[in-house]
């Protein structure tokens, strides 16, 4: 039965949704307060549905009811609680179940909390809110129905999880992931809310900063996860390959961060408002545009799940008429937004604005490298793919403007300043940067390449600048304590994004990556580390079988670690699955997986030395931290 | 023209020219990092042109796979109308199996055109899951069989 109630709940809540626009939508019309006062509870009514549709799917997945098609496909008896729960968004339907029930919990949020605000303005975000969810319960109910039944013949046990799925950082990656994806549907509710009232005077940007800030710190986490899954899970130690699906999820990341600092400028010196608006369309454009690559089956990628036309041409045309009536709503109300306040050359606000397009250009150039071989294939026929040292050629090169722009924007003033003032506040941080970058290097290790002391020398540069600015500010302050909590979530930020930096680099340049075939008591060196393999044996798990090889790390005579790298084979779908061993450290990484056995004897192997890898998601945290301290601080006010 | 209509369009000459190099760069990255992607028909055909980095797309051939010296492998990929014998040093993915459908990145030999010098190879994450253009390949090299 509880399949039936998901179905028939999801059937309500689209009815609902269609009332979420539908009603207050008149009310706006007629001036009539009733009508329009009814978007809240319908928001409310429809969350509930949807919460109980996304309840009984979960209790199908809880109960092993694999009558339900869905749960037959992507579960299995034998698999432990967590991963049946987090089967649920292991495939296309249930995924895009958990992006309406996640859409859902933004918009009762909102309607909860947001009562202070003006009515009409408010009833409008709700009413861009229940459009959204009306498109994607539609779709969801047109295309990908999660609670279709295997009856009568169900089978008695499921083709279980797919094993690479089942894993601690892939049960949390999608949810948080996704949480920021459909978070950006907030601040796009409220930039239309702006562009259909068409009042400049409303403090639009100051309302919509937390939520921007708290989507942004969601999506940051995911990605990091995903990084941080790829790195450890997929065997081969990488943590970003610019695959179609990653970027889908960096682009409105990119420019997420852009429209964090235009916020920023709108609320605080009334400037860029329709710059502002514009980038809040876009970032929320393009999480759909994430959402259609990755849920339509036109990439080929680890995460397309499904090749049905039928879904792509659905979510294209959907993100085209959102996208569309979006942007031609920004065309006409646009020109109410601008503003002839004269910015100087040599401001904080030109900083921001500068770094902000070159965000916006290097998320373009992302989307140019991500979208081509769709178009070329459509215009063509003719396949391609375009490699990842382009996007680093056209990635790398606009974050250096940025990364030296970073600390230049918190120490100068708004309005005007005097360049060589702010340049002398700066100088021994540019001094001790380039001599850091340059010292450190020579001192630890054998070469020092050009793009070290770069990308070295900009992480300091950021860190070391960030650094001055906070205590000359807790010096302004008087102590610590004096700080805002925007301030601090900017510290975080600002110094997380340097230390992410420095990370990539050291690794990028230092790491040691060998592929080797190596037999029983043989040992290898690598940087300064002595590797033995020193053992192999059979094991025996829940759902798979298969060998450990225990792995011996010495440095300097010293013993540092003793590794356990596996390979599994899962017994339901007979797929071979390696479990890398890793020493993880703060300053470096020995990464071992194992390979195959080898004709002639031992086995092949994956032996890696990654300096500072952890460094790329410790800084995204740090991000992510200062992004939910400045919504915490916001919110307050 | 007065000092503001002057210090404009110095902005918009400077935007303009700006965002000409971006576009020009962009560009140029792009021309140099585009792989094509060609069936083992089209590469037996010769299409594709050798010593360029190219993708190719088909099916492992069963009992194809043989392993060399170290990590020296080699497999036919197929698409059942013609085949190219692939070199690779290396672990290859967990998912790569005989009679499943791959993609290769890599080189073809300067003088054989069925052989061919994979830098990658890539093999889905899901069996159930075939790459779409693998699938095109494999469609393809069925019709021209018949």
């Amino acid at each position: 039965m509880m399949p039936e109630l998901g179905l028939f709940s999801l059937i309500l809540a689209l009815c609902l949704a269609g009332l979420q626009w539908f009603l207050p939508g008149l009310g706006l019309l007629k001036h009539n307060t009733f009508w329009m006062q009814s978007a809240r509870p319908i928001a409310l009514g429809q969350s509930f549905f949807i919460s109980v549709s996304f309840l009984c799917l979960l209790y199908a997945f809880v109960q092993d009811d694999f009558s339900v098609s869905y749960v037959a496909h992507h579960s299995n008896a034998s698999l432990p609680l967590v991963y049946k729960i987090s089967a649920l968004w292991g495939g296309h339907e249930g995924s895009l179940l958990l992006w309406i029930f996640l859409l859902s919990g933004w918009t009762t949020t909102v309607s909860l909390t947001q009562r202070h605000l003006p009515r009409p303005f408010l009833t409008r975000v709700l009413i861009v809110l229940g459009m959204i969810s009306f498109g994607f319960l539609l779709f969801l109910l047109a295309t990908s129905n999660p609670f279709v039944r295997l009856l009568p013949n169900y089978p008695v046990d499921g083709r279980d999880l797919n094993p690479l799925l089942q894993d601690f950082g892939l049960i949390i990656h999608p949810p948080l992931l996704y949480m920021g994806y459909v978070g950006f549907a907030i601040p796009f509710a409220f930039a239309i809310s702006t562009l259909w009232g068409g009042d400049r005077s409303l403090p639009f940007a100051k309302w919509m900063r937390s939520w921007t800030l708290l989507a942004f710190s969601f999506l940051t986490i995911g990605i990091a996860l995903g990084s941080w899954w790829a790195y450890y899970e997929l065997g081969w130690g990488g943590w970003w390959f610019w695959d179609p699906v990653e970027n889908a999820s960096f682009m409105p990341w990119i420019v997420a961060i852009a429209l964090i600092h235009t916020l920023m400028l709108s609320d605080k010196r009334q400037i860029f408002h329709g710059w502002t608006l514009l980038l809040a369309i876009v970032v929320f454009a393009l999480s759909l545009l994430g959402t259609f690559l990755v849920r339509s089956g036109v990439l080929t990628s680890v995460h397309a799940f499904a090749n049905d036309p039928k879904r792509g041409i659905f979510l294209l045309e959907f993100l085209l008429v959102v996208v569309g009536a979006a942007l031609t709503l920004y065309s006409f109300r646009a020109k109410k937004f601008t503003n002839n306040t004269k910015i100087y050359l040599i401001s904080r606000e030109t900083a921001i604005v500068i770094s902000t397009i070159f965000l916006v250009v290097s998320g373009a150039a992302i989307l140019l490298g991500t979208l081509f071989p769709l178009v070329f294939d459509a215009l063509t026929n003719q396949k391609l793919s375009v490699g990842f040292p382009y996007f680093n050629a056209v990635f790398i090169p606009f974050m250096i403007p940025v990364l030296l722009l970073m600390p230049l924007g918190p120490l100068s003033q708004w309005g005007h300043n005097v360049l060589g003032l702010v340049f002398k506040k700066l100088t021994w941080t540019l001094i001790f940067a380039l001599f850091l970058a340059v010292g450190l290097p020579l001192l630890f290790a054998e070469t020092v390449p050009l793009g070290v002391v770069t990308g070295l020398g900009l992480g300091l540069w950021v860190i070391l600048g960030t650094l001055k600015w906070l205590f000359d500010k807790i010096q302004i302050k008087g102590s610590v304590m004096g700080l805002s909590k925007g301030a601090l979530g900017m510290f975080f930020a600002h110094t997380g994004i340097a230390v992410l930096v420095i990370g990539v680099t050291l690794v990028s340049y230092y790491q040691i990556e060998r592929e080797v075939a190596i037999t029983l008591h043989q040992s290898l060196d690598i940087s300064n580390y002595k590797i033995i393999f020193e053992d192999l044996k059979p094991i025996e798990g829940a759902n798979y079988i298969g060998s450990q090889g225990h792995f011996l790390v010495f440095k300097q005579g010293k013993r540092e670690a003793d590794l356990f790298p596996e390979k599994r084979i899962f017994v339901v779908q007979g797929l071979r699955m390696t479990e890398t061993a890793i020493d993880p450290g703060f300053f470096r990484d020995i990464y071992i997986s194992l390979g195959e056995p080898l004709k002639e004897g031992g086995w092949s192997a994956r032996i890696y030395y990654k300096p500072f890898v952890r460094w790329i998601w410790l800084g995204a945290l740090m991000m992510a931290l200062g992004g939910f301290f400045s919504a915490w601080g916001r919110w307050l006010k | 023209m007065n000092t503001i209509r002057k210090r404009r369009l110095a902005w918009v000459i400077v935007l303009i020219c700006s965002s000409l190099l971006a576009t020009f760069f962009i560009l140029q990255a792009l021309r140099q990092n585009v792989n094509l992607f060609f069936t083992p028909t089209e590469v037996v055909a010769g299409q594709a042109k050798q010593g360029r980095v190219i993708r190719m797309g088909g099916m492992v051939q069963k009992g194809s796979l043989a392993q060399g010296k170290d990590l020296d492998i080699q497999f036919v990929l197929t698409d059942f109308a013609h085949s190219v014998t692939v070199k690779y040093t290396g672990i290859l993915p967990d998912l790569f199996k005989e009679g499943q459908g791959v993609v290769v990145l890599g080189r073809l030999d300067p003088v054989q055109k069925n052989l061919f010098y994979a830098d990658q190879v890539l093999a889905k994450h899901d069996e159930n899951y075939m790459p779409p253009e693998v699938g095109d390949v494999l469609k393809k090299g069925m019709q021209n069989k018949k």
